[in-house]
């Protein structure tokens, strides 16, 4: 070695020898002593009447973690919160929907008033308001329901028992243990969820977690999932029953991402990942009493304002591209019409159709504005109608040639198809790889195309 | 002498004490971190509805372990 | 205000140039309320998820109290200093290298002892340290009494017992805040010890180290660390940016070192 003069490279010569070689047992030598110490301090100043974990928080774990309840709990509480998300999403939405549109009458009305050119009040108010009247009246009272409920459970704690119970299948499916907790945070956003798989150490399973991460429900999605299954799946039974059987399909729906995300990281670890699941310790915390008024307004401030807000500035751009596309023609056929003229056969075999490929493709930035731009190209195509319920929406995907079977494989395909862009970058930037990237957009999307095939085949081979 | 039960083998309700962590590197750490040293006294509260994994009081704490790591864990029953 | 949330950057070393601005570390075990600390502390409402490893990315917060001006950086909730995960890493690395002014360890009531881990870890790398007792209430609930002048006697640096959720005790922890910066408060931190055997090595090694180590950094726990052949700790010393330690020779040596 040529740094032989140097201080550093000495001292650490003379280190060496000084070294025990039994290093884990000096690192439990130390580890020991500290806790013996804390033990100590702990022994002076902490006096407690009886064992720690005893009464109400044993009770409740006794019932949320127990053997025969344990699941239907998790599957009773995840339909609950979403049926009450349901029923009471209705009204305000109606009411909000009634208002916005009272409002693109009155916008049009000046418009001509001032004698504004056809191309500019079609661009603004068809284009951009009435997809900006859409995001706001279809998303913003589920979600201002949906997320104070599952913060609340958030906050009571309850997520890690989830965990908990589940963790066997997820051992299984050779995934790491907080790949539930990182699912569960999937629910709120595939970004965040794709953030949080930072808590699994091991790079195998942490890339597993963040490969399967778009299978949990978004809020994004959450709000097209509710108002397809209240209008298709609610419909097939009487007006009694039908926010429950609503709810029951987003629930399915959901269970679905669930065996999907298992299924899928299951063949992961089984190829591309090969390996043994990792050691891991979850920590039950205590049952924490919510402050209701820090999650409402949380859950208010930080979550729902948030993705609304992200919808809007997305949705804006989008609706007046689909104007753009719908009213700049080719040879006397709009662009819009061409594209949807080429998608039309693929869609049609997933039991769907061009423009419900079309708003897929456009939503990329965010899931929020798929069904916004569905509704924009249907418009756009011909029949122009006041939408002002999910009545009229109802009545302009019928016109369109929609089944139950349509909105089934739409609501699949909302679950199985590519992350949105913002979870696509955020991959990108946790696994700074481009092949990954690829591979979590090209996944799901496969997925998505092979279930729909096989589910709408099946569907037309039995009604025939 | 050499322990021959492990953490995994304890029934649930049964209060134990640590004698030894086979368990190796990184996790080893991070078992100590959470105050399962040699010594230390860990409740068995609860198995999850699957069986697998399974809860520990430990240190005030309810920790679960994968029942294949605290397999590792050798204890004392008194 | 305004949410700072920067990865891992060394964006609030302490700069002696702004005299009246404090860095405060916020460390502790995961579910201790040490958010419900931040966000109290700083206003900020900033979620606050019930479960392990949340806080991947550190949040910023200020807040003023007394005429000092306060920035509040909260480290990811972890149970031990121990490299063994990157939330460990970050937290020891903050609060050894980025050197913030005081460290405050939250600590939870219902279950000190495990806490206490943590508190003893970070008193070998600092001793301007406060320790936050919270979750009073809980422990009070499950009929726990936490002596809070008991515990501040035997780890001979300041104490405070709090209930953040409800905002008790927070007053009275920026006062204390207020007077360890101020120097009207004694601080003569316990220190750990360990078996002779290993306290004759740790002599050995520290007293052959300490010429080459930086006037700031604790060579006792350098030496320590070295002991258990964590060598990464003297690589992190000599790329830290204000050090004199021959740093292309160490890398050579770490490699030879290590396994």
């Amino acid at each position: 070695m040529s740094t032989i003069n140097n201080p550093g490279l000495s001292v650490l010569q003379e280190i060496e020898p000084l070294l025990p070689t039994n290093t884990a047992n000096i690192k439990d030598r130390i580890v020991s002593s500290i806790y013996q110490q804390a033990e100590s301090v702990s022994a002076q100043v902490v006096r407690s009447k009886n064992s720690q974990y005893t009464g109400l928080e044993a009770r409740l774990d006794n019932i949320l973690t127990s053997r025969w309840l344990g699941f239907p709990i998790m599957l009773l509480l995840l339909t609950l919160i979403l049926w009450i998300t349901i029923t009471g999403a209705n009204y305000p939405s109606q009411l909000l929907a009634t208002g916005l549109f009272w409002l693109e009458e009155q916008l049009t009305a000046l418009f001509l008033a001032v004698n504004a050119p056809v191309w500019l009040s079609g661009l603004l108010i068809q284009g951009m308001y009435r997809s900006l009247a859409w995001v706001v009246s279809v998303m913003l009272p589920p979600m201002a329901i949906f997320f104070p409920l599952f913060t609340l459970l958030e906050d009571l704690g309850y997520l890690p028992r989830v965990a908990f119970n589940m963790d066997k299948l997820f051992r299984r499916a050779g995934a790491h243990g907080k790949q539930c907790l990182t699912m569960c945070m999937g629910f709120g956003c595939n970004a965040a969820g794709v953030i949080s798989c930072r808590i699994i150490d091991s790079p195998r399973e942490r890339l597993i977690a963040i490969l399967t991460n778009t299978f949990s429900i978004c809020n994004g999605r959450f709000p097209t999932l509710i108002a397809l299954s209240t209008i298709f799946m609610g419909t097939l039974v009487s007006q009694a029953y039908s926010s429950v059987l609503a709810t029951l399909a987003v629930v399915a729906i959901i269970m679905t991402g669930i065996a999907t995300t298992l299924l899928v990281s299951s063949l992961l670890s089984r190829t591309l990942f090969r390996g043994m699941p990792s050691f891991f310790v979850l920590e039950l915390p205590p049952f924490r009493r919510p402050q209701l008024g820090q999650i409402l307004i949380r859950s208010l401030l930080d979550r729902t304002l948030f993705v609304l807000w992200r919808a809007v500035v997305i949705a804006a751009p989008a609706g007046a591209l689909t104007w753009i596309l719908a009213n700049s023609f080719v040879g006397g056929t709009s662009v819009f019409a061409l594209i949807v003229g080429w998608l039309n056969p693929l869609g049609q075999l997933m039991g769907m159709d061009g423009i419900i490929l079309i708003a897929f493709l456009l939503g990329l930035p965010a899931n929020e504005i798929v069904l916004p731009i569905l509704i924009m190209g249907y418009i756009s195509a011909g029949s122009m109608l006041e939408l002002d319920s999910l009545n009229a929406l109802r009545i302009l995907l019928l016109d369109h040639g929609w089944t139950w079977i349509t909105a089934l494989c739409v609501m699949l395909f909302s679950l199985l198809h590519f992350p949105c862009g913002t979870t696509l970058y955020t991959i990108f930037k946790e696994t700074r790889s481009a092949r990954w990237t690829l591979l979590s957009a090209l996944l799901p999307l496969l997925l998505g195309i092979v279930v729909t095939l096989l589910i709408n085949q099946g569907a037309q081979i039995i009604m025939r | 002498m050499p322990h021959t039960l492990s953490l995994a083998d304890i029934p649930i309700g049964a209060s134990v004490r640590i004698a030894e962590i086979l368990t190796p590197g990184n996790n080893r750490r991070r078992l100590l971190d959470l105050g399962l040293v040699p010594g230390a006294r860990v409740e068995i509260i609860r198995r999850s509805p699957s069986g697998n994994p399974t809860a520990y009081l430990i240190k005030g704490a309810v920790i679960a372990l994968r029942n294949e790591n605290a397999a590792q864990i050798m204890v004392d029953t008194n | 205000m305004a949410i700072n949330t920067t990865l891992l950057s060394e964006s609030t070393e302490n700069s002696p140039d702004k005299q009246n601005n404090f860095v405060i570390a916020l460390a502790g075990n995961p579910n201790v309320g040490k958010s419900t600390v931040f966000n109290r502390l700083t206003g900020l409402k900033q979620h606050t998820g019930n479960w392990p490893g949340k806080t991947v990315i550190k949040a910023e917060g200020t807040f003023s109290h007394r005429n000092r001006h306060y920035t509040l950086v909260d480290l990811p909730g972890t149970y031990s200093l121990h490299t063994s995960s990157s939330d460990e890493e970050v937290a020891r690395d903050f609060i050894c290298f980025s050197r913030p002014d005081i460290t405050l360890v939250v600590c939870d009531a219902t279950c000190l002892e495990r806490n206490l881990n943590l508190v003893l870890q970070i008193l070998e790398i600092t001793d301007r340290v406060l320790v936050c007792v919270n979750l009073l209430d809980e422990a009070e609930r499950k009929g726990i009494h936490v002596d809070i002048a008991m515990l501040a006697r035997q780890l001979g640096i300041p104490a405070v017992g709090t209930a953040a959720r409800s905002g008790r005790g927070l007053e009275s922890l920026k006062n204390v805040l207020d007077d360890m910066l101020a120097g009207k408060i004694a601080i003569r931190p316990r220190q750990l010890v360990y078996d002779p055997e290993l306290e004759r090595s740790i002599n050995k090694i520290e007293k052959r180290l300490a010429p080459y180590l930086p006037a700031w950094i604790n060579s006792r726990w350098v030496a320590l660390r070295v002991l258990e052949r964590d060598f990464s700790i003297l690589e992190h010393i000599s790329n830290h940016k204000n050090n004199d330690f021959p740093r292309q020779v160490l890398k050579e040596e770490v490699a030879l070192c290590l396994p």
